[in-house]
C-alpha cells in the first residue's frame, strides 16, 4: 500500500451545562460542589459589576483605556478554581475572574488601567505575573516558569492565557514548541472570543478548530464551552493532572464571546453584526450558572439581591483605594529603573533634567566663562 | 484646499497614491472594515476593497516579512503596524531583510515598502502605546526613517515616501494625530525625504526637533522674548544636516528636543554633527532635552518624562545667557 494513513486525530467539545440549563450529570458530577458553585456565581456577579464601574470610570476621565470582560467570566474562573493556589497564572489581560479568585486586589487591576505601575507590583505568593499587553509575549514565560518547577522538582504548574488572535503570532508557536518538546507542565488556554479587536477569529484560523493548533506540537488538545463553568473546570483539571503526572502541556480553547467593545477605545458597532452579539447574551455564562443555581433551589430572588448589594460594596471600596493612593511619584519610577541607579540616570532624577547647562557649575570652572556667567 | 487633521492627510495621500497605482496596496491589523484603530485607514476598505486593503492575521513578523514579499515581487506594500511597542516582533524582518535587500543583492532585489506606525507618547494610552523608537531605525543602514509634524507634511510625505524605491519607516505622531486643522491642498505634491522645514525664523538660537514636541516647542518660543529658530526635521534618516548647520552657524546656540530617552537618542547624532561642523561658531555647548533614560512610564507620569514646555524653556534660556 503506498499510501498509508499515519496520523489522524480528532478534537472533543466538553460541555456540561448548556445555554439551557441542561446539565450532564454523568460528566459534571462531582466537578463544582453546590456552595462553591454559589460562591463562583457570587464572584462571577462582582466581576460583571466591575465592568460596569470601570466603563463609566473611563468615560468620566477617572480611568484609561479599559477592556470589559463580559461574557468572559467563566473561563478564567473555572481555570483558576481547577488549580492549586502555587500553580502559576499567567494571564494577558481579559481574566479579571480567575486573578480575583486567586487573591488579586481588584484595585492593582484598576491601578493598572489607571496608568500607574504600582498595579503590577504583585504579591509573589499569588503566582500571578503582570498583565501582558504586547499579545502572545507572555505564553514563553509560561513555559519557563513551568521548566522551573519541573527543575526544582515541584509539583507547580503554570497555566497561561491567551486569546484566539495571540494563536497568530510567532511566540505563541515557539512556546507551544518548546513546552511540548521539553516535556514541560504548562497549560496554554486560549480564550476564543471570535474576536481580535475587529479582525474574526477566522482570519487568525482557517481550521475548524483553534484547539487543534496544539496537535501539530504533539501535546493533547481539547475544545471547550467557554461559557460553562462546569466544563472548563473539568478540562482545566485533566489538563492540570497531565501537567502535574507527566509533565505534558495540553492546550485547551475555550469557546466563547467578547460581549462588550474590544476596550473602551473601541466601537464595535462598526465592524460586527449586533445580531450576532445578541445570540451570545443568551449563551451568557452568568444567566447559565444562575438557572443552575435556581433549579438546584440553591439561589432566590433574596439572595440575588445580596449578593449584588455586596457585589457593589466591594467594587466601591476598590475604587476608593485606587483613586485614593497617592500620586505616584516620578522618582520612585527612576529608582524602579535598576537594582542600582547609574550615576547620570540619579542625575536626571535629582534634576528632573535632560540638559546640564547651569545644572552642573563644574563645567565652567577654570574656563573664562565662569567669570562671565557668573554676573547672570 | 481642505482643513485636514493629520490623520485625515494621511488618509487622504493613501486615497490618491491607490488611485494613481493599482500596486499600492495596504495589510495590517484592523485596518480594513474598522479603518485602524485610529481610523487612518477609514472607508479605505470600502473603496478598494478586501484585495487591496488587507486585515492580516496578529502577527507583526507575518505582516512585515509578507510585505517585503510583496514588494519583491512588484507590489508598493504599505504595511500598517497598530503602535511603535510592537514593533518588536517586526524588528527582524526590518532590520535583517527590509534594509539589507538591496546591498546584499546589488540591486538585483529591492523593498519599496512603507511601514506606517503611530509613534510617542501624551494620549494617557496603556503600557507599550507611547515609546519613541525612530532612532534605532535611524540606526539601521538601509532604512529611510519619516517623521511628519503637521497634517500638510504628512500628506507630501507619505506620497514620496510611497513613491521611494526603499523601504520607508513612516513615523506618525499619534498625540497631534488630530490635535490641529491645517490647509491641505487636494491635489497630489511631494515633499522631499531628507528636507528639514524651518518652523519659524530666528537669530539667537536654534532649536532643533521632530514630532509631536514639535508644537512644546512652538510655546517655548512663544514665552520666550530671545529670537529663535526652529527646525523640524520631518526626515530623521537621511537627515538635513545642512539645513542644521546653516541655522546653527548663524545662531551659534543650539537645543535639540526629543521625546525617546536621551541616551542614543538621534540627539546625539545631531549634536555630533554640530560639532564636527560647526565647531568654531558654536556660543555654547549644545543641549538636549528629551525623555529621560527609563522606560516611558505609564500614563500617569507621562508628562513628567515627555519633554514638556517649561523644561524646553529653562533650556532655552540657560543655553541663551551662557
Ligand atoms: C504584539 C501586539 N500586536 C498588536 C497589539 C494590539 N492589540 C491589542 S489587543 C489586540 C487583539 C487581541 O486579540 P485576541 O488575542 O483575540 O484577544 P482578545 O482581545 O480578543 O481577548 C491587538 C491587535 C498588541 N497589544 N500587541
Ligand atoms: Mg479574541
Amino acid at each position: 500500500m503506498p499510501v498509508k494513513t499515519v496520523f489522524e486525530t480528532k478534537i472533543d467539545h466538553v460541555s456540561i451545562l448548556d445555554e439551557n440549563g441542561n446539565f450532564d450529570a454523568k460528566l459534571g458530577k462531582g466537578v463544582i460542589p453546590d456552595q462553591d458553585a454559589v460562591a463562583l456565581f457570587e464572584h462571577m456577579l462582582t466581576c460583571r459589576h466591575l465592568d460596569e464601574v470601570a466603563f463609566k470610570l473611563q468615560r468620566s476621565g477617572r480611568m484609561g483605556t479599559y477592556p470589559e470582560n463580559r461574557g468572559q467570566e467563566a473561563t478564567s474562573l473555572g481555570a483558576a478554581y481547577a488549580l492549586d493556589k502555587k500553580d502559576w497564572l499567567v494571564p494577558c489581560y481579559r481574566e479579571n475572574a480567575g486573578l480575583f479568585w486567586r487573591g488579586l486586589p481588584i484595585e492593582m487591576v484598576l491601578l493598572h488601567w489607571m496608568g500607574d505601575e504600582r498595579g503590577n507590583q504583585i504579591d509573589n505568593e499569588l503566582c500571578i505575573t503582570p498583565l501582558a499587553i504586547p499579545i502572545g509575549t507572555q505564553m514563553l514565560h509560561a513555559t519557563g516558569l513551568a521548566w522551573a518547577a519541573k527543575y526544582r522538582q515541584e509539583k507547580q504548574i503554570a497555566c497561561t492565557f491567551f486569546g484566539d488572535g495571540a494563536t497568530s503570532e510567532g511566540d505563541f508557536h515557539e512556546a507551544a514548541n518548546f513546552a511540548a518538546n521539553l516535556d514541560l507542565p504548562v497549560i496554554f488556554f486560549c480564550q476564543n472570543n471570535g474576536w481580535a479587536i475587529s479582525v474574526p477569529s477566522k482570519i487568525q484560523c482557517s481550521a475548524p478548530t483553534v484547539a487543534q493548533r496544539g496537535l501539530a506540537y504533539g501535546m493533547d488538545c481539547v475544545q471547550v464551552d467557554g461559557n460553562d463553568i462546569f466544563a472548563v473546570v473539568k478540562v482545566t483539571r485533566d489538563a492540570a493532572k497531565l501537567a502535574r503526572e507527566k509533565k505534558r502541556p495540553t492546550f485547551i480553547e475555550a469557546v466563547t464571546y467578547r460581549l462588550g467593545d474590544h476596550t473602551t477605545a473601541d466601537d464595535a458597532r462598526r465592524y460586527r453584526d449586533e445580531k450576532e452579539v445578541e445570540s451570545w447574551k443568551k449563551k451568557d455564562p452568568i444567566l447559565r450558572l444562575e438557572k443552575y443555581l435556581r433549579e438546584k433551589k440553591l439561589w432566590t430572588d433574596k439572595k440575588h439581591e445580596a449578593a449584588l448589594a455586596k457585589a457593589r460594596e466591594t467594587v466601591t471600596a476598590a475604587v476608593k483605594r485606587a483613586e485614593e493612593i497617592a500620586d505616584p511619584k516620578i522618582a520612585d519610577f527612576f529608582n524602579s529603573m535598576y537594582a542600582e541607579l547609574p550615576a547620570d540616570l540619579k542625575r536626571q532624577r535629582d534634576t528632573m533634567c535632560t540638559h546640564s547647562l547651569g545644572l552642573d557649575p563644574s563645567q565652567l570652572e577654570g574656563t573664562e566663562r565662569q567669570a562671565v556667567n557668573s554676573q547672570h | 484646499m481642505a482643513n485636514l487633521t493629520l490623520v485625515q492627510a494621511i488618509n487622504l495621500a493613501l486615497i490618491q497614491e491607490m488611485e494613481a497605482d493599482d500596486r499600492v496596496m495596504l495589510l495590517g491589523e484592523d485596518v480594513g472594515p474598522n479603518g485602524g484603530v485610529f481610523r487612518v485607514t477609514d472607508g479605505l476598505h470600502a473603496r478598494f476593497g478586501g484585495d487591496r486593503v488587507v486585515d492580516t492575521p496578529l502577527a507583526e513578523s507575518g505582516i512585515i516579512g509578507t510585505a517585503i514579499g510583496l514588494a519583491m515581487n512588484g507590489l508598493r506594500p504599505v504595511p500598517e503596524i497598530q503602535f511603535e511597542g510592537f514593533l518588536g516582533p517586526a524588528y527582524d524582518q526590518i532590520t535583517t531583510h527590509a534594509a539589507r535587500m538591496r546591498t546584499r543583492t546589488r540591486g538585483a532585489f529591492t523593498v519599496p515598502m512603507v511601514v506606517r506606525v503611530p509613534i510617542g507618547g501624551g494620549i494617557h494610552a496603556p503600557e507599550l502605546h507611547s515609546d519613541s523608537p525612530e532612532a534605532i531605525y535611524a540606526h539601521h543602514p538601509g532604512l529611510k526613517v519619516v517623521m511628519p509634524a503637521s497634517p500638510y507634511d504628512a500628506k507630501g510625505l507619505l506620497i514620496s515616501a510611497i513613491r521611494d524605491p526603499d523601504p520607508v519607516m513612516y513615523f506618525e505622531p499619534k498625540r497631534i494625530y488630530r490635535a490641529f486643522r491645517e490647509e491641505v491642498p487636494e491635489d497630489e505634491y511631494t515633499i522631499p525625504i531628507g528636507e528639514a522645514r524651518v518652523v519659524s525664523e530666528g537669530e539667537e538660537l536654534t532649536i532643533v526637533t521632530w514630532g509631536a514636541p514639535v508644537v512644546q516647542c512652538m510655546k517655548a518660543i512663544e514665552n520666550s522674548e530671545k529670537s529663535i529658530e526652529l527646525i523640524d526635521l520631518r526626515t530623521i534618516y537621511p537627515v538635513d544636516i545642512d539645513a542644521i548647520e546653516e541655522s546653527v552657524k548663524k545662531t551659534g546656540r543650539c537645543v535639540i528636543v526629543h521625546e525617546a530617552p536621551k541616551t542614543c537618542g538621534f540627539g546625539a547624532e545631531i549634536a555630533t554633527s554640530i560639532m564636527e561642523r560647526c565647531f568654531l561658531h558654536l556660543e555654547a555647548p549644545v543641549q538636549r532635552v528629551t525623555g529621560f533614560d527609563t522606560v516611558m512610564p505609564y500614563y500617569k507620569l507621562e508628562l513628567e518624562y515627555l519633554p514638556e514646555t517649561e523644561r524646553i524653556s529653562r533650556a532655552i534660556e540657560e543655553v541663551a545667557a551662557y
